[in-house]
């Protein structure tokens, strides 16, 4: 599970990126992305994670998105993507899937 | 004439900045009446607008200038946000935020801006660079659960 905190900005994205290539390295069956702590998420942010989601398809993962809070959801209800992605309320709900 | 904007700033393009830019935007959309979905949007708006200069204006050179300035505006009541670079000049007509259907991380920042805000005009700056203006208004609920101000700056 990956937990990043604070703001995924322009300034941010590239570590997040390189953080997710890391842990899908080792090709895990689900990787868990915990937004609890992100306050801010701009389109940099977003293209990580769309990244991310298509690895993850490549390579037969679930790649699943949790504690997404209102200002990280608003950025990816504008730009229409937010259905791409599974979503769920809690770490527990992801483990479950 | 065109009144002297209520906040004027100059900042190097540098990300590492742009928070310290959110923030303030974020607390003026505040004094305007946004509400807190309004106001994130509209931060992002900006942030991604100055990101695309940072990006595509200056190629990701941090020693180039970026001015903003805001002011508030009266009727109807919103935020008018101003910023000019001296970076790579674009035709503004080819300016456009990038199909949706498309899904390919990237290119989401001129959509985002869009969507957001009520007006959004790219012109090449006289004497090199870009200006980028962005007008967003108070919607009908923002305006009748606010207070109203009186500054005295305000474009009418």
């Amino acid at each position: 599970m990956l937990r990043p905190g604070g703001d995924i900005d322009m300034s941010r994205a590239s570590t997040i990126r390189k953080a997710v290539a890391e842990v899908m390295k080792v090709r895990p069956a689900k990787l868990i992305m915990d937004l609890g702590s992100v306050e801010y998420m701009d389109s940099s942010g977003i293209a990580t994670l769309i990244e991310a989601l298509q690895h993850a398809m490549r390579n037969k993962m679930k790649f699943v998105l949790v504690g997404v809070g209102p200002r990280v959801r608003s950025a990816f209800e504008i730009t229409k993507l937010i259905g791409m992605f599974t979503v769920c309320a809690t770490v527990e709900d992801a483990t479950k899937i | 004439m065109e009144r002297e904007p209520e906040i004027s700033v100059r900042i190097f393009s540098d990300p590492q900045l742009l928070s310290g830019i959110r923030a303030m935007v974020e607390a003026i959309a505040k004094v305007v009446g946004f509400t807190d979905k309004s106001r994130g949007l509209l931060t992002l708006a900006v942030d991604e607008a100055l990101a695309n200069v940072i990006r595509h204006g200056y190629q990701n050179r941090t020693d180039g200038m970026i001015w903003i300035n805001l002011w508030r505006v009266r009727e109807p009541r919103g935020i008018r946000i101003v910023l000019e670079d001296l970076g790579r000049s674009v035709d503004p007509a080819q300016i456009k935020g990038r199909d949706l259907d498309d899904v390919k991380p990237g290119g989401l920042g001129v959509h985002i801006i869009k969507e957001t805000m009520n007006e959004s005009c790219w012109e090449n700056r006289p004497g090199g660079g870009m200006r980028l203006t962005l007008v967003k208004w108070l919607s009908p609920e923002e305006l009748q659960n606010s207070t109203p101000t009186q500054p005295e700056n305000t474009i009418p």
